[in-house]
């Protein structure tokens, strides 16, 4: 049996146990806790990846019981991907927080915040590699938990408006996952995912199912903020800490989006959510209305975080259309696009978030100039805002010509005019930024320097806008994982 | 004939009029407060369907005895404690979160609020 998958789970978790006991003694060794920990956790994947891609799916009895008795876990290729994304960007994250964290949040905060963003880490894996139904709601409590606290840490104005309105509204959801998996579980006796499967089919016309999915798709759908529920977003984005609004927008909203792929096409598969029920048709019309709706309410936005965030709601669109498309090339281009789209979205946001450690800017009109002043940060702006309009040769065009592809093959070619739309969209609003910063004109006349910042910002930002660039042309690297992550969601 | 379905299902019934109040409060009420009572009564409401899911008429308690035949079920109880503990951290989370919106803008109205 493999123990890197209950190890990659408890690594951030020991973190986090630890993170405030040396905090008493040293605040300063919190950060190297975390990266330690988001370190192993990165590890611990890479092992996972290469044993799921040489013997296949891996399963763990936790405390050695049998399941459906035990909760067991359960790494597939999708899990595995989920698994190496979220710790990448995590770990990036967490070398990021060392200078910024020091700078925004003064006062002793900084044994919290480590601790807080260990327990994040550690719940996003442990949804990810979990296969019982019941575990996925505690641990996404427990991310859930230290989210809304990390929106509210700052304690800056509007801070604990943010982290209230998100904490109800995404309580709203955890209850009804709940109750849905109360649902399948009174139906089938169960809460393992693969011992559901199994039960489920003689139960398909049962009313009690059609419940259990509705309410598991409004839990996660807020979780994964699809519109029209997607209304806590902005606020929790723009206000958190720039590293946490990195994890939130390339982590935690695709674990929403991974958890939904695990529902409909793990728990109740692929026939029940096209043919029976015509779940799948439905969620590509709420995500083409997501990406659009988003896209508009970006290209209006003044504050950069603010448009980032409309911008990362779009792009959730993009997965979730992908994978409920329900064909090959879509779900591909789907689950292509977490990777992808976590790499874009997190290098923007640290840019973000520098421009803001530098100079305090938060506002579009005032990033004149900057071009010069920080080059190296803007060309990453640059690099990752050219993969998220999806501008050939980068990541962001391999998913999105992917997802054309697959709305073709589904035959509805109206998803590709929205996504040609909504592509064009997202030109409007980061070609407007780009020219401002390189082409604006100097604001502080007279005043331009470079002006760089520390390396353990820097290094992130450029990791992640390379990993933009080579990921478009080397795209069969992340796609050595999501075929057969395609192949076994499909059931093929 | 309704009088009986309302006896057998009278369980279920009180759990999704709590479900409904719970939303309710949370989405249309304005004050803070209300919105995290309202939390509460909606996840009471599932913790009671879980619970009487679990029940069975005569059912003892779930420990193996030479002449008991049926038992309750004992899972959902083992979800409803942690679903408790859940909500617990939830409530009080909210309730600082409360008082220190309190603190800062001296009042408890939403709608006041995002004005702000």
């Amino acid at each position: 049996m493999d123990d890197s998958i209950i190890l990659v789970v408890m690594t951030p978790f020991v973190g986090a146990y630890l993170s405030p006991l040396l905090g008493l003694w040293r605040e300063r060794l919190c950060h190297l806790v975390a990266v330690a920990a988001a370190l192993l956790s990165l590890f611990f994947s890479f092992r996972l990846a290469g044993s799921v891609l040489t013997s296949g799916t891996i399963r763990y009895w936790v405390g050695g019981w049998e399941p459906p008795w035990g909760i067991e876990l359960v790494v597939d290729p999708l899990s595995a991907f989920m698994c190496l994304t979220i710790s990448l960007v995590s770990l990036l994250a967490v070398i990021y927080s060392k200078n910024f964290i020091e700078k925004e949040l003064p006062g002793g905060k900084m044994t919290s915040y480590y601790t807080l963003i260990l327990l994040l880490i550690g719940g996003m894996l442990g949804v990810v590699v979990t296969g019982d139904l019941f575990n996925l709601f505690v641990l996404t409590e427990i991310f859930s938990v230290a989210a809304y606290a990390l929106v509210a840490i700052s304690g800056k104005r509007g801070s604990f408006i943010g982290s209230y309105r998100y904490l109800i509204l995404a309580s709203i959801g955890t209850s009804l996952i709940l109750l849905g998996t109360g649902y399948l579980y009174i139906i089938t006796g169960t809460l393992n995912m693969a011992d559901l499967s199994v039960r489920l089919p003689a139960f398909y016309d049962s009313w009690v199912v059609f419940g259990a999915l509705a309410f598991l798709l409004i839990g996660f759908g807020i979780k994964t903020a699809l519109f029209p529920l997607h209304t806590w977003l902005p606020g929790a984005y723009s206000i958190a800490p720039t590293p946490v609004t990195v994890i939130f927008s390339a982590a935690v909203s695709k674990v929403g989006g991974y958890s939904l792929i695990r529902v409909l096409f793990t728990i109740f598969g692929l026939e029940f959510i096209t043919d029976l029920v015509p779940v799948a048709p439905a969620l590509t019309w709420v995500a083409a209305a997501t990406i659009l709706v988003a896209s508009m309410f970006a290209i209006s936005q003044t504050s950069l975080m603010r448009m980032l965030a409309y911008s990362s709601v779009a792009h959730i669109g993009y997965v979730v259309l992908g994978v409920a498309l329900a064909v090959e090339m879509g779900m591909t281009g789907g689950i292509l696009h977490i990777f992808n789209h976590a790499l874009a979205t997190g290098c923007l946001f640290f840019c973000a978030g520098a421009v803001i450690y530098k100079t305090g800017i938060r506002r579009i009109d005032d990033l004149r100039g900057l071009g010069g002043k920080m080059p190296l940060t803007m060309a990453a702006f640059t690099l990752a805002a050219v993969s998220k309009v999806g501008i050939p040769p980068s990541a962001g065009f391999v998913s999105k010509f992917y997802l054309s592809l697959g709305a073709l093959e589904a035959g509805e070619w109206i998803f590709v005019i929205v996504i040609l739309l909504a592509s064009l969209m997202t030109a409007v609003f980061y070609l407007r930024v780009i020219n401002l910063i390189f082409f604006g004109g100097d604001k502080h006349e007279g005043k331009v320097q470079r002006d760089e910042l520390p390396l353990s910002m820097l290094v992130p930002i450029i990791i992640l806008a390379l990993g933009c660039a080579v990921f478009g042309i080397f795209v069969g690297i992340p796609l050595r994982l999501v075929e057969p992550a395609v192949m076994v969601l499909s059931g093929m | 004939m309704i009088l009986e379905f309302i006896a057998v299902n009278f369980p279920y019934l009180v759990s999704v009029s709590l479900l409904l109040v719970g939303l309710y409060a949370m989405i249309v009420r304005r004050n803070l407060i209300k919105k995290i009572m309202g939390l509460n009564i909606l996840s009471t409401s599932v913790f009671l369907y879980l619970i009487s899911v679990a029940y069975k008429e005569g059912g003892a308690p779930p420990i193996r005895v030479s002449e008991v035949e049926v038992y309750v079920n004992p899972l959902p109880h083992a979800l409803v404690l942690t679903g408790i503990v859940v909500a617990l951290a939830l409530t009080s989370f909210a309730l600082v979160l409360t008082i220190k919106i309190y603190k800062e803008y001296g009042t408890l109205d939403s709608d006041k609020l995002m004005d702000l």
